[in-house]
């Protein structure tokens, strides 16, 4: 029986909302009780600082311990939340592969009265939570010990969370994307939301500006909304840091928004429209409860 | 009339050297039927190298350092390998149902850790070498020798000593359950801070960079940068010949290492009833 068959009364006892609310707290579970609540936050901890770590140290290398330069903080905060990028992107794909080839409860959650697409993005939240745990853990590592100048009473609050709103939503459009590939692949797939977060972070402008680049690979970072949600996450945060990176400073905040929230409705139409046809393939090729064991 | 096939029984080294061509093998064979890993073990994995390379040209890095990116990159395939081919392997095959399989034939768990190491260090060079050459002609990366012959014996003991090391850490994550898989990602980052992927590990001062000496990618890294970069004798943080010695004592001790912990943790997840569990 699958969900449409049901009466609108069980339809409706598993609403949207109910689907994400539950679906998120498992997948925040799934994250965070495989160990105790200390050596969680110690790896929680460990793992952003070590990668932003490489960074700091790739610039002490080369310019010396100056870490309040503009270039350096316009960086490391981009790098900071870059981390929420992984996250969203991989969440959704990592749900699929989780529950169909670990716990092999993907064909359950199928035949369940849910919307899948909705189970989907509520499993991303567990990752997508310890990444803003994470995002937090290094901009404090950097205001600590690095003086990344990010004065609180300075912050643009309001650009902030509409970028953080219209950003995760234009992410998680690509976690779903890069979930239904993944629903249609037998191997390799594990891998396959890191290496497409390193893909993203040369076109994002996170750790460098998008004029580095060959002319080609730059139109290609001016077609996803990362790179604009990241000059708006800069801008709210140290705007006047943020305003000097060489990446749409002729352009104003309001329309950056503008552009970010056109960017999000479209790869939202376009996520929806990407899962709709390779879930169909995937349900004739019967790989929603394949075990690839890959 | 039935007919009779003549079972040949295997043993002692024989067994042995035939367990180890017999695990290598998917890993040499198997995993090139499905041309996608060119894309997902080649390419993907490029991007992230050009990732730093565009980094380091933000910052205007002096050329050579492209040319350590390239280099870091390319071993970046061996100690993903080790993490989650090596280390995390017979996590996998107990999740899968094989590990009890391999305890109970009547072959040796080294041959089946050497098998999967000779398999695993095989197709990883593959992958390695292509990310190499086309890292070269793409940024333009240019290579002074010193010495042939010591560039061979560095990576031939680093790839042992490293090895070594996923034998034996596999044996200790049998004991693993889904701590397994976030153990070997917590493993990842900091290790390719330390070890000095993308600079010279003496930046860290001496104590450190020694600490972090006991992954062998850090000595063998030093080592090959030296070896092939006009800075790199500058840039080193012990001599080759030091470093060499010391990949020999870490190849031995790792191997010997891994002998012991894989009887010892053998023996303990059997008597914990880890073996053939899947607790989620």
């Amino acid at each position: 029986m699958t969900s449409t068959e049901l009466s609108p009364d069980v339809r409706a006892k598993t609403s949207a909302l109910q689907t994400m609310r539950t679906s998120a707290w498992l997948g925040w579970k799934i994250e965070s009780n495989w160990t105790d609540p200390l050596i969680f936050a110690i790896y929680s901890i460990i793992r952003p600082i070590s990668t932003a770590a490489i960074l700091i140290v790739m610039y002490l290398v080369i310019r010396g311990g100056e870490f309040g330069q503009p270039d350096f903080v316009n960086m490391y905060i981009g790098n900071a939340f870059f981390i929420l990028v992984g996250a969203a992107i991989q969440g959704v794909s990592f749900g699929i592969l989780d529950d169909r080839e670990h716990y092999r409860t993907l064909k359950y959650i199928y035949i369940a009265p849910i919307r899948v697409p909705v189970y989907l993005v509520g499993r991303s939240f567990g990752s997508i939570l310890v990444a803003m745990f994470s995002v937090l853990i290094t901009l404090l590592f950097g205001a600590f010990f690095l003086k990344i100048p990010i004065v609180f009473s300075e912050i643009n609050w309001g650009l902030f969370f509409a970028a953080i709103v219209l950003g995760l939503l234009a992410m998680i459009s690509l976690g779903i994307i890069l979930g239904s590939w993944t629903l249609i692949i037998k191997n390799n797939a594990w891998s396959l939301g890191e290496s497409l977060g390193a893909g993203l972070l040369i076109f994002s402008g996170a750790v460098f500006p998008l004029n580095i680049l060959p002319a080609p690979l730059q139109w290609i970072g001016s077609a996803l909304p990362i790179s604009y949600w990241l000059a708006l996450i800069r801008r709210a945060l140290v705007p006047e840091i943020g305003r000097a990176y060489p990446m749409y400073t002729d352009v104003s905040d309001g329309r950056l928004i503008l552009i970010l929230l056109g960017f999000t409705l479209a790869y939202l139409v376009i996520a929806a429209l990407v899962y709709k046809r390779l879930d169909f393939i995937a349900r004739e090729r019967g790989n929603i409860d394949m075990v690839s064991n890959y | 009339m039935a007919l009779q096939t003549k079972v040949t029984r295997r043993s002692g080294p024989r067994l042995f050297f035939q367990t180890v061509i017999g695990r290598a093998y998917p890993r040499i064979i198997g995993t090139q039927r499905d041309l996608a890993w060119l894309f997902f073990d080649i390419f993907l994995p490029f991007l992230s190298m050009v990732a730093y390379v565009y980094i380091y040209r933000a910052l205007k890095a002096p050329e050579e350092y492209i040319g350590f990116v390239v280099l870091g990159s390319a071993m970046t395939a061996y100690w993903l390998n080790i993490l989650w081919a090596m280390s995390s392997q017979l996590y996998w095959e107990k999740e899968t149902g094989n590990l009890a399989l391999y305890i109970i034939s009547p072959t040796s768990m080294m041959a089946i850790l050497f098998g999967m190491a000779s398999g695993g260090l095989f197709a990883t060079t593959v992958r390695a070498l292509v990310i190499l050459v086309i890292g070269n002609w793409l940024f333009h990366v240019s290579y002074t020798v010193v010495s042939f012959w010591a560039l061979f014996l560095v990576f031939v003991l680093t790839m042992a000593a490293l090895y070594g090391l996923g034998m034996m850490l596999s044996s200790l994550f049998l004991l693993f359950n889904r701590e397994a898989w976030h153990t070997a990602n917590l493993l990842q980052a900091p290790v390719m801070l330390f070890s000095g992927f993308y600079f010279p590990v003496r930046v860290f001062g001496f104590w450190a960079a020694a600490a972090a000496s006991i992954i062998p990618l850090t000595l063998g890294m030093d080592a090959i940068r030296q070896l092939v970069f006009p800075s790199g004798p500058l840039l080193g943080f012990l001599s080759v010949k030091v470093e060499l010695i010391v990949l020999s004592i870490l190849s031995v001790a790792f191997l010997f290492g891994a002998f012991y912990t894989l009887r010892l943790m053998e023996r303990l997840a059997i008597r914990l009833g880890r073996i053939t569990d899947r607790l989620g």
